[in-house]
């Protein structure tokens, strides 16, 4: 089933195009792997989707509703959750407060259940629920991060950049919990800076380079290293 | 030169009783600029309509609950108007702009108000018999003193339970930290900010009923010098967290109505330049605020 679509996304600031006519689709139950250099307009894409970038042109649709122009907090409750770079934790409230804070987006009741089953896929952020959140650890935070956007049962989730400033052993958690949620029946949209990751894991993976879409790569490609590099460099 | 200053129970006891409604004003004024980032500078004349609503609610002669009742109404009316028509337009303007705005709607208030009620105001006296005094361990304490008190700790006690307890209470806690995060986790700005406005709304309509005890003549300019003194006192305590602006609410309060008492009558008219120069040896010191622990985003006024 077609989740979320894109089409000839355009993203202006001011005269600077920074996503110039981008389309792409997230089925349910798969991972689109959007990856480029910095200032590629990785990050602008989501922002755009969540109606917290300009969109200049192009549409953006969630099953049959079209988003363009709906406020972040329309988007959310429509069914598309974002993980923010840098996480966004709410450092002063606690563990547990910053995930109910997820629920605003929920469509339907059922709020203590999806805590529940959030805590079962995070035990850490269950452990530590009664911490203050700034307290947590990167990647402690970044598992309460995703939890948080869990919780509202989403039919996409959009991560940027999930895994910077992770250590190794972390991003591993982080790709295991990716491809559990994957396997639940979301469409995952992930933008990454760890593109040989990133491919592997992805059922294709979009290669993003000033704002363009230049290439789009299967697992397949992971280990064509000669490939990935030409995408970068093109 | 200073006579010599006798502080007395009902002095301090006079002081609470202020420092209490000031922090009320102090969270009215911190609520809405939690959310709004904007320093609501009408919020005097929203006290002001509510005193107002009092006087005619005197002058009609409506039992005490009704009148009661319609300053409710008044004032949360009002507080729902400017949300409408002013901050929600402007949400997201600069923070000079949405300044100007409320100076603006303040004066606009102000001025409808001498216009139809005239500078001489109007007296609101249903509650005067709370002047009276109550002999409380040999010291005789005014009962609108010891009611203030009463109201305003019930009053902090029920905003806790509703910041920490409720769903709208934590969302109004986040929006205030980071109100784009907030937003794009589905909380509803509206839903927020209309909470805190409501909220601000109906501590300054209790307020006003205090006010009108101990100052029954209502005029135009009601509330304005405590409106100036509390946001003195949020800018003192600290203007970005609720705790912090009310503590300092209730510091400026306190030494207001304490100094108010104590000083001799001819020299009561130094007052607010003891309570500002306080104000700015105070900022100079801790400039993130009085309450504010570490690093503090300042936003100063």
């Amino acid at each position: 089933m077609t989740a979320l679509v894109v089409e000839g996304l355009e993203v202006r600031y001011g005269s600077v195009r920074a996503v110039r006519g981008l389309s792409l689709e997230v089925r349910s139950g798969e991972i689109v792997g959007l990856i480029g250099p910095n200032g590629a307009g990785k990050s602008s894409t989501l922002h755009a989707i969540m109606g917290a970038a300009p969109v200049a042109a192009g549409t953006i649709r969630l099953g049959e509703r079209d988003l363009r122009g709906w406020a972040s907090e329309d988007v959310a409750r429509a069914g598309i959750a974002l993980v923010p770079e840098g996480r966004r934790i709410f450092a002063e409230l606690t563990v547990e407060e910053n995930l109910r804070l997820g629920l605003a987006g929920r469509r339907a009741d059922g709020d203590e259940a999806a805590m529940e089953r959030a805590y079962e896929l995070f035990p850490i952020v269950h452990e530590f629920r009664r911490r203050t959140a700034g307290e947590l650890s990167g990647g402690q935070q970044q598992q309460l991060a995703i939890a948080r956007a869990l919780v509202a049962d989403p039919l996409v989730l959009l991560l940027d950049e999930p895994s910077l400033g992770l250590a190794p052993r972390i991003v591993d958690v982080l790709f295991d919990a990716l491809d559990a949620i994957r396997t639940a029946g979301l469409g995952v949209l992930l933008v990454e800076q760890r593109a040989q990751r990133t491919v592997a894991l992805a059922d294709r993976s979009h290669v993003l380079a000033n704002g363009e879409l230049r290439l789009t790569l299967g697992p397949s490609d992971a280990n064509d290293t000669q490939a990935l590099v030409a995408a970068y460099l093109a | 030169m200073l006579a010599t200053i006798q502080i007395t129970w009902q002095n301090l006891s006079d002081g609470v009783a202020l420092g209490g409604l000031y922090a009320l004003m102090a969270i009215g004024i911190g609520l809405v600029f939690g959310v709004l980032r904007l320093v609501n500078f009408a919020y005097g004349q929203l006290v002001m309509a509510g005193a107002f609503a009092l006087a005619f609610g005197s002058q009609w002669g409506l039992p005490r609950w009704v009148s009661v009742l319609f300053c409710f109404g008044v004032v949360l009316a009002l507080s729902v108007l400017m949300d409408r028509l002013v901050f929600r337009p402007l949400r997201g303007k600069s923070p000079a702009v949405m300044l100007v705005a409320t100076f603006a709607v303040a004066y606009l208030l102000q001025s409808i108000a001498l216009l139809w009620f005239g500078p001489l105001g109007k007296s609101a006296t249903q509650f005067a018999t709370l002047n009276a005094p109550w002999t409380i361990g040999g010291v005789l304490i005014r009962q609108v003193t010891v009611i203030t008190v009463v109201v305003t700790v019930v009053c902090l006690l029920a905003l806790r339970l509703l910041l920490d307890h409720t769903s709208v209470g934590l969302h109004m806690r986040a929006a205030s930290l980071d109100f784009a995060t907030a937003r794009l986790l589905g909380v509803r700005a509206n839903r927020v900010i209309g909470g805190a406005v409501i909220v601000s709304g109906v501590f300054a309509a209790i307020v006003a009923i205090f006010l009108t005890v101990t100052n029954p003549q209502v005029t135009p300019d009601f509330a304005l010098h405590d409106t100036i003194v509390v946001l003195a006192g949020v800018v003192l305590g600290g203007l970005n967290r609720p705790l912090p602006a009310t503590l300092g609410g209730f510091a400026i309060g306190f030494m207001s109505g304490v100094l108010g008492g104590a000083l001799p009558t001819n020299q009561s008219q130094y007052l607010p330049a003891f309570v500002f120069t306080a104000v700015i040896l105070v900022l100079l010191v801790r400039p993130n605020g009085l309450f504010t622990r570490g690093r503090g985003a300042v936003e100063r006024v």
